[in-house]
């Protein structure tokens, strides 16, 4: 069962090809990687995919919704959320709070509940925080739930924006390189949190360059260069595709 | 994980010593700052007094933070009764009932300054949504104002209806104000948004001053009536006290509580980073509309209530220095605290009548007082993190 597809999806910025024609599937429950080198289109593929940018060609369905040119917004609502590669959290807001707004859509209770304090609004409100403790337990935040995020160290930041998306319930969670600049040990401790959101019934795609991660965990591997799609398939037939070498040439990556 | 905990009070101690520094170093400015008008002695008196409360501020601080810590370590062990709570609404309900007999005790013209300022705080609080939680720059703010005031004016004295009828016409047509201008500013940024809200506030300003038929023009509307209060009988200033104290409590409890839940955590949010908020589920352009109509929305009641004040409202009150002075209020106080703006529109209202004595000093130490704000403390008096994180924590 394939939760999504990607039908030839293109991005053009004024002549410059930044995608052009990718086609692929996920299915549902997979872990799948993206990589390719700099440049290669694949953030532009994350925000066509999250509605940040609108394709200027093709279309995306999720469990069947074409949700191809859809506002952000809206997208979150169909179960897709993602991380960002220069960590974007919400700084002046507690590790709590950060949490709290991407349940959002979760509350019903508007402006008028919110003055009058009703039952039903102290019981979401309740509810979400609930949830919140959950998320950050996951990603092992829940001593940090007071702080303000912008004193989180570099790496809890990016464990926070997991948290973060996570809360939204998404389907698919989309990172986007979640391990950038991180060591070795922590690198490892994000393979662990990627375990346990399959572990969750989640789809996750991610773009990364650390090759150690990307052949340890993921299922399926799509290959971008120069915004087109060379390659595709599992992490061995990866590593012996010529066009995938001939790509990253000169480079032995797979070491 | 945690950052080093053993660093943290060395530095604290440093940043103490550098603040006291600075702060001697403010009063001294403001003391030069007084020599040309009043002389030597005066200003090396007001130079050693600022210091002396400086410094004693500070030993007192340092006193209320260990009498706190251990107060909390005192609670902590007995879990049951959470003191800080109690000692919170006993210093509000106190606070609250000065509040309600001030009228028996002050005399006219405090109770006026009284009213003024209430009137300021309910702007700057209304403001702050916009502002201060929403991270928009509305240079426009005193249109709102003066569609609410003009509202009540015109709905008294050419339809004949109260004050209680028009109120929530004043409010709602603000409001709806807010919406309108919003529409076509909500997809600019900075700078853009700034221009287009201004030119918003002058606008509405010639349209008033230029309508005579309908606005009387320069000439403004006079004879507004006074609205009665259950049939309270204590002077009408008292009674116009009453009036503005419910509406500031009112715009008080009902901003915090909007702040406090999604909306106020999708305004802060959209402030901090719009793109993500979006990718969060939260509909920005909406978000926007609601903060630039919830913010108008209590401009409007300040302009009914200021109507009502003067019994004469004119293009004069609402001018670009008006949305600007509420602006100061907004910043000084702290962008985005509700205690902060408070005592921003509390200090900028009396600031001027406490300096009445020196009448050419006076503006010239508020513009003094904010650059120096503005260099040491730009985050504002109250602003920053301390009053967010309480906000969260206290729930």
């Amino acid at each position: 069962m394939h939760i999504l597809e990607v039908r030839d999806i293109t991005k053009h910025f004024s002549g410059i090809k930044a995608v052009e024609d990718v086609s692929f599937r996920v299915k549902e429950g997979a872990v799948a990687s993206i990589i390719g080198p700099n440049g290669a289109g694949k953030t532009t593929l994350f925000n066509c995919l999250t509605g940040l940018t609108k394709p200027t060609k093709g279309s995306i369905f999720l469990s069947g919704n074409n949700i191809s040119g859809l506002a952000p917004h809206r997208i979150v609502g169909f179960g897709i959320a993602r991380t960002f590669q220069n960590i974007r959290l919400f700084r002046e807001m507690t590790v709590l709070e950060n949490v709290l707004v991407s349940q959002h859509l979760r509350i019903r209770s508007g402006m008028v509940g919110a003055v009058i304090r009703g039952r039903e609004f102290i019981r979401e409100e309740r509810e979400i925080r609930d949830r919140a403790f959950e998320y950050l337990e996951l990603v092992g935040l829940e001593d940090a739930a007071d702080l303000p995020s912008l004193n989180l160290p570099y790496g809890d930041q990016r464990r926070l924006e997991i948290a973060r998306a996570l809360a939204t319930e998404p389907k698919i969670l989309l990172l986007d390189e979640p391990t950038a600049g991180m060591n070795p040990q922590e690198t490892l401790g994000i393979m662990e949190i990627i375990k346990r959101l399959q572990g969750l019934g989640k789809t996750v795609i991610f773009i990364e360059h650390d090759m150690r991660v990307v052949m340890g965990i993921s299922e399926a591997i799509i290959v971008l260069d120069h915004g087109v799609k060379i390659a595709e398939g599992s992490p061995d037939s990866i590593k012996n595709d010529p066009l995938v070498i001939e790509a990253y040439i000169g480079r032995n990556i797979f070491a | 994980m945690m950052t080093g905990t053993g660093e943290y009070p060395a530095k604290r101690k440093k940043l103490e010593v550098l603040n006291r520094a600075w702060f001697i170093l403010a009063a001294l400015w403001f003391s030069l700052l007084l020599l040309p008008f009043k002389g030597l002695k005066p200003a090396l008196i007001l130079f050693f007094v600022l210091s002396a409360v400086i410094l004693f501020m500070q030993y007192i601080a340092g006193f209320v933070r260990v009498l706190t810590a251990r107060l909390h370590a005192l609670t902590g062990r007995f879990k049951a009764v959470s003191l800080s709570h109690t000692t919170s609404l006993t210093v509000r309900a106190s606070f609250l009932a000065v509040l309600m007999v001030l009228p028996f005790l002050a005399q006219d013209y405090f109770l006026d300054v009284v009213v003024l300022t209430g009137i300021y705080i309910i702007l700057a609080l209304g403001l702050n949504v916009i502002v201060g939680f929403t991270g928009l720059l509305h240079l426009g703010f005193a249109a709102s104002y003066a569609i609410g005031a003009y509202t009540y004016a015109l709905l008294n004295t050419k339809a004949g209806l109260g004050f209680w009828y028009s109120l929530p016409v004043c409010a709602g047509l603000a409001a709806l104000s807010g919406a309108v201008i919003a529409l076509p500013a909500l997809r600019l940024k900075g700078d853009y948004l700034a221009i287009v809200t201004l030119g918003f506030g002058e606008i509405v300003r010639l349209i008033l001053n230029n309508w005579d038929t309908f606005t009387g023009g320069p000439n403004g509307i006079s004879g507004i009536a006074v609205p009665y209060f259950f049939g309270i009988t204590i002077g009408r200033l008292g009674l116009h006290y009453y009036i503005t104290l419910m509406a500031v409590v009112l715009t008080y409890v009902v901003v915090k509580r909007v702040r406090r839940s999604k909306t106020g955590r999708a305004w802060i949010a959209i402030r901090e980073d719009e793109v993500c908020a979006a990718t969060m589920g939260v509909n920005t352009m909406r978000y926007k509309l609601y903060a630039f109509a919830f913010g108008s929305f209590w401009a409007g009641l300040a302009g009914a209530l200021f109507a009502v004040k003067m019994q004469f409202v004119s293009p004069e009150s609402f001018t670009f220095i008006e949305s600007v002075l509420i602006l100061c209020m907004v910043i000084l106080g702290g962008l985005g605290s509700i205690p902060g703006v408070i005592v921003g529109a509390i200090i900028l209202v009396m600031l001027p009548e406490v300096l009445r004595e020196v009448q050419t000093y006076r503006m010239l130490a508020l513009g003094a007082g904010l650059i120096i704000m503005m260099i040491f403390r730009p985050q504002g008096l109250l602003g920053g993190w301390g009053d967010e994180r309480r906000e969260t924590k206290d729930e």
